[in-house]
């Protein structure tokens, strides 16, 4: 029977996938993409992979689709352009065949692999009390591979830097986004009053149950930025100018907040990033606790886009 | 009386099911799309709601049940803002025409 | 009653793809707002199926963000299609 939805399910999937790609509607094919990463919730639940489902209905589906959504509606302008662009019969004859080739070749990797495959759980398992978490998820990013952590967390603000780069000269510093018009009786605007208190319970309620079940700062953060995207969507709040001191702050405050803590890790446990015993729990929520409300600003300013209006005095 | 349970759970579920097919049969067969808007909205959110229904009798402890019925609601809420929005979308859509 | 949960569960997102089949066609705005509502509850129906059937129970959770990250990009989705079917017909009557 779970074969049987399995199946059908990686089936749907593949199917899903044709479709987006063939289509020419943009909005068609974001609907696609959205479908995609819900399926994909569904197919690492069946994986048992339930962080990493959090983190695909979170990220895959919902960010990442609004993302699109975004940039769809901005490319409608320029689908003059877009249509010229569109490569030759060869380029594209050539892209299917080395996909093809790239997604067979994972696949026989998959296969191959020994049985049972090579995996580090058992030493996660055997040293997880260590770490006074009870999610060994957690236990990995934020312990036995934090470095990879502070990684991302940097790698991102680079993305928004990345974006930022793009606003017109004379915009620098502004706003991003253009002014909603919204009525301000209207449903939308209701929605995004009832909606975001609830939303930022069980934002922080997934933050904070990530230490011994699956949850964490990441989908957690995801979640409070969705709500602060609707409130400003709806008109209730505007984009805050880029050059504000507190946004600046609040960006790079997690960071260091966690460069800090490696450091003193250094005197304490004798390696960057090192915990003392006993001390592991308390510096590991100290670090998610810095880095929740900066990766909030960073993912919102990252589907906000580039500043579009004026230059603040 | 945990077959009892059962029993209900399974029944709600099946119900939930069948309302889940009926909003895809009137969204394949009605003919406009305030009307497929119509079922998609009522009859999915229903099909829902009985889902939740049966697997709250199944649940393990009672954050598990708040949190159930809070998908529930919040899924309710949202389907009913957006979809009078997509109305007043497709009403404004034909009125300009 | 975990082989019906998952009978369930595939059921629904059988519903769900038939469904998506003719909104997909359809390709006007309404229609493509339509779809990700119909993922949004089609969604959390099969993937809370799911996570009854395979037992576990953080799947509970996933549903919760779901129903609200759906809910943030059925709005987006309607505001940005919105906008933009806007557009098409002032363009259309300035014509």
């Amino acid at each position: 029977m779970t074969d049987v939805f399995n199946i059908g399910l990686a089936l749907l999937l593949l199917g899903l996938a044709a479709w987006t790609i063939v289509t020419r509607e943009l909005f068609v094919a974001v609907v696609g993409f959205i479908a995609y990463g819900l399926l994909s919730t569904l197919v690492w639940v069946q994986l048992h992979g339930i962080d990493v489902a959090l983190t695909e209905a979170a990220i895959g589906g919902g960010l990442t689709g609004v993302l699109l959504i975004g940039a769809a509606g901005r490319l409608r302008n320029s689908a003059v352009a877009l249509n010229l662009e569109v490569p030759s019969m060869q380029v594209r004859w050539l892209a299917g065949v080395v996909s093809a080739a790239v997604s067979i070749a994972l696949g026989v990797c998959v296969l191959a692999l020994p049985d049972p495959a090579p995996t580090l759980a058992h030493e996660v398992a055997a040293n997880i009390a260590d770490t006074g978490v009870g999610n060994p998820i957690t236990a990995v990013l934020l312990a036995f591979r934090s470095m990879d952590t502070l990684l991302e967390a940097i790698v991102l603000l680079f993305a928004l830097l990345g974006v930022w780069s793009l606003a017109p000269d004379q915009s620098w510093g502004g706003r991003p986004g253009l002014r909603q018009q919204v009525d301000p009786n209207g449903i939308l605007a209701y929605a995004a009053r009832v909606l975001p208190p609830l939303g930022i319970i069980v934002g922080t309620y997934i933050f904070w149950v990530g230490a011994d079940h699956p949850g964490g700062k990441f989908q957690g953060a995801t979640i409070l930025a969705a709500m602060w995207l609707l409130v400003m969507m709806a008109g209730l709040a505007d984009a805050p100018p880029i050059s504000r001191t507190w946004l600046r702050l609040g960006l790079v405050a997690g960071p260091l907040v966690f460069i800090a803590i490696g450091l003193l890790g250094l005197y304490t446990a004798g390696d960057f990033l090192g915990y003392p015993p006993g001390f592991a729990k308390p510096l590991i929520v100290a670090i998610e606790l810095a880095l929740l409300p900066s990766l909030t600003l960073v993912l919102g300013l990252l589907l906000l886009g580039a500043p579009q209006r004026g230059t603040p005095p | 009386m945990s077959t009892l349970i059962d029993v209900l759970a399974l029944a709600a579920i099946a119900a939930g099911s069948f309302f889940f097919l009926a909003g895809t049969v009137g969204l394949l067969r009605f003919p406009d799309t305030l009307t497929r808007l119509h079922a998609l909205t009522k009859a999915d959110n229903l099909g829902l709601g009985l889902i939740v229904f049966g697997l709250l009798l199944q649940v393990d402890s009672v954050l598990a049940g708040l949190k159930l019925l809070c998908i529930w609601l919040l899924v309710l809420l949202s389907g009913a803002c957006v979809s009078q929005l997509i109305a007043l979308n497709t009403r404004r859509g034909d009125v300009r025409r | 009653m975990a082989e019906f949960l998952l009978m369930a569960a595939g059921f629904v997102l059988a519903m769900v793809a038939l469904g998506l089949v003719r909104i997909l066609r359809g390709a006007s705005a309404a229609d493509s707002m339509m779809a990700v509502q119909l993922f949004g509850t089609g969604g959390i129906a099969a993937l809370l199926l799911l996570g009854a059937a395979t037992g576990e129970a953080a799947v509970i959770d996933v549903a919760l963000t779901l129903a609200l990250l759906a809910a943030f990009a059925s709005f987006a989705f309607v505001k940005a299609a919105g906008d933009a079917a806007g557009q098409d017909a002032k363009v259309k009557s300035d014509t």
